[in-house]
């Protein structure tokens, strides 16, 4: 429940920051929408076993499930490397546009 | 398996497409040497995608399980006849257009204002992995495996769009990353719920598993894994980033975009129809989709001045043929569906190329200011001319026979939504000879307007390359039979998906 309401949170303050418009809001929000899509992952494995997966040493039962976390991993990345790219090309999009411009002129 | 392992070869698309981009990028002072590593790296893919292609047609489905995992617990990787077929176009098509874009930078004393920053040495190595990326999305059988070749290949795509970073490119890209990072959480989110539905993300056991659930969950699933895909394959009603996009980027840029990127969301969209969701419980919606795409992306096209602008719209609206295709859902619609990408993929990337041909020639690709370049220069006008009636489906040549195939397909279920799609389809085919018949006789035809500048050099190393693609795209419509053979055995083992789930899951394995 807590991870339901946290996706909630992220996924609603993401979407309004992405809409919301401005380079620094358009990176925060990418940010917390790819947290938010994290944490679905998080969720997809189960939340109750939580001991690390490692044969022998753990009961199978309790074990966490380790593919969300190689999947978070990736997608943790991926996502950051992305918004690597958004930092150097929002400002420059803001520029361009020019202030109170935003989304830029023809964009959809 | 008899003789050779074909299956060896599986991992190679995308293993020699990256190794080449580490090189390359090493490289990258030296840009003759840099020129040849990328050349002989995707030469090699291409001949790795043909081998894959015999072999997957011989033997059926490759498989390979990396790094040794079982099936259930690794990524899988799997080379069908689709697969194959998409790796062989994807392979020529990017080779074409490295070696028009390496035309284009040897005879380049950076004329063209944009690219003033000269960023040719990230443009190779981005492009080898941006075909690393548009072959790993095909040869994966892992769901999240899929997502990472997306995000590999938008990744690369992002900054081939915006090289240079000149003010129109960045505000192109900014709207196309937006909405391409929108739909990556879109599929992200999706693989979370797949996940939780059936732990897997294999896609063979996926298949298996899904059927066991409950209608309602797997709606949601198949809902938004399409929505994800929808955005990538500009399928209406989300396709307006597209023609915003596209047309700012330098033309080699633009032409394997809109040949190869779309395509991936395609085929995602074929694959995952027939392989996890069969049944077409979306079938319908899929053809409203369809219709929409076609109609609107041609009318779109037909009030454009730019030509890559205009193509860009019949690119969108040609994507509903393939989405119909698939939406039929029977061996003759995803048959012709998958022809219909290969020649698509074929001929859209070769006029973009020839549009920056005439773009150099006559200085413009605005319609307003182009004129009388049949002229003086012929060459020019019969490259744009053989693709460009290829793409409006002028019979004898493949645009025509592909969307026969589809015609054919949709009248064999009879109802009067497919009737009215192959209405559609034949007022689009239409219209597009329209459009493409307004840029033939003002730009090559009439006499040129008084503002028109000096005719431009275009030099060789450019040419050959496009001309190379044009006899690609009609080599087409001569092996139409071979081909047409090879989609509709794809077509079959897709819409049976045994042989795909049991050569990944061999021996009925749990």
């Amino acid at each position: 429940m807590t991870l339901a309401l946290a996706v909630a949170a992220l996924t609603a303050v993401g979407i309004w920051l992405v809409l919301r418009g401005g380079a620094v809001r358009l990176i925060v929000g990418f940010v917390l929408l790819g947290h938010a899509a994290n944490l679905m992952l998080i969720a997809a494995g189960g939340t109750d076993r939580r001991e690390a997966a490692l044969t022998g040493q753990v009961e199978p039962a309790l074990a966490a499930d380790p593919l969300p976390q190689a999947f978070v991993l990736t997608a943790i990345v991926i996502t950051f490397g992305l918004t690597v790219y958004l930092l150097w090309l929002a400002p420059r999009a803001e520029e361009a546009a020019g202030p109170g411009d935003w989304p830029p002129e023809g964009s959809p | 398996m008899s003789g050779v392992d074909w299956s060896t070869l599986v991992p190679l698309p995308v293993v020699l497409a990256l190794a080449g981009a580490g090189v390359a990028v090493v490289v990258t002072g030296r840009i003759r040497l840099q020129r040849v590593v990328s050349v002989v790296t995707l030469s090699l893919v291409l001949a790795v995608s043909l081998a894959l292609l015999v072999g997957a047609d011989r033997s059926g489905p490759l498989t390979v399980a990396v790094g040794g995992w079982p099936a259930q617990m690794g990524i899988v990787l799997v080379v069908d006849r689709l697969a194959a077929l998409m790796l062989v176009v994807s392979a020529t098509v990017t080779l074409g257009v490295l070696l028009y874009a390496i035309g284009q930078g040897a005879a380049s004393t950076d004329e063209e204002q944009a690219d003033e920053d000269a960023p040719l040495p990230i443009f190779h190595p981005t492009m080898l992995v941006l075909s690393a990326g548009v072959s790993n999305t095909f040869i994966t059988g892992d769901l999240f495996n899929l997502y990472v070749g997306f995000e590999i290949l938008l990744a690369s795509s992002f900054v081939l769009l915006t090289l240079g970073g000149s003010a129109p490119r960045i505000r192109a890209g900014i709207s196309y990353v937006v909405v391409s990072l929108l739909a990556s959480v879109i599929f992200l989110s999706a693989i979370a719920l797949v996940y939780a539905a059936t732990g897997t993300v294999n896609m063979a056991q996926l298949a298996e598993r899904l059927d066991a659930l409950p209608d309602g969950t797997r709606l949601v699933l198949q809902v938004m894994l399409l929505v994800g895909f929808a955005v990538k394959a500009a399928v209406f009603p989300v396709f307006g980033w597209l023609p915003d996009s596209y047309p700012t980027a330098p033309a080699p840029v633009t032409a394997v975009f809109a040949g190869l990127l779309t395509k991936v969301g395609v085929y995602s969209i074929l694959r995952t129809q027939t392989l996890l969701f069969p049944g077409g419980q979306l079938a319908e919606l899929l053809l409203w989709a369809a219709l929409a795409t076609m109609i609107v992306g041609i009318l779109g096209a037909v009030a454009q001045d730019d030509i890559k602008r205009m193509l860009s719209f019949t690119l969108v609206s040609h994507i509903g043929y393939m989405i119909f295709g698939a939406a039929v859902g029977t061996v003759a619609g995803i048959s012709s569906a998958v022809f219909y990408v290969a020649h698509h993929i074929t001929v859209q990337t070769t006029l973009f190329l020839v549009i920056g041909l005439i773009e150099r020639y006559g200085g413009s690709t605005s319609l307003t200011r182009l004129g009388g370049l049949a002229k003086v220069a012929p060459v020019l006008a019969v490259l744009f001319f053989l693709p460009a009636m290829n793409l409006a489906g002028i019979p004898p040549f493949s645009g025509f026979l592909g969307k026969v195939g589809l015609i054919q397909a949709g009248a064999q279920q009879a109802t009067w939504l497919t009737y009215l799609l192959i209405a559609g389809s034949v007022l689009t085919s239409l219209l597009t000879l329209y459009a493409i018949s307004r840029v033939w006789s003002r730009a090559f035809w009439q006499a040129p307007p008084p503002e028109a500048g000096e005719p431009g050099r275009v030099p060789r190393g450019m040419t050959l390359p496009a001309a190379g693609l044009v006899a690609v795209g009609l080599s087409l419509t001569f092996l139409a039979g071979p081909l047409f053979g090879i989609t509709d055995r794809a077509a079959r083992d897709m819409l049976a998906r045994d042989p795909y789930i049991d050569a990944v899951l061999p021996a009925g394995a749990p």
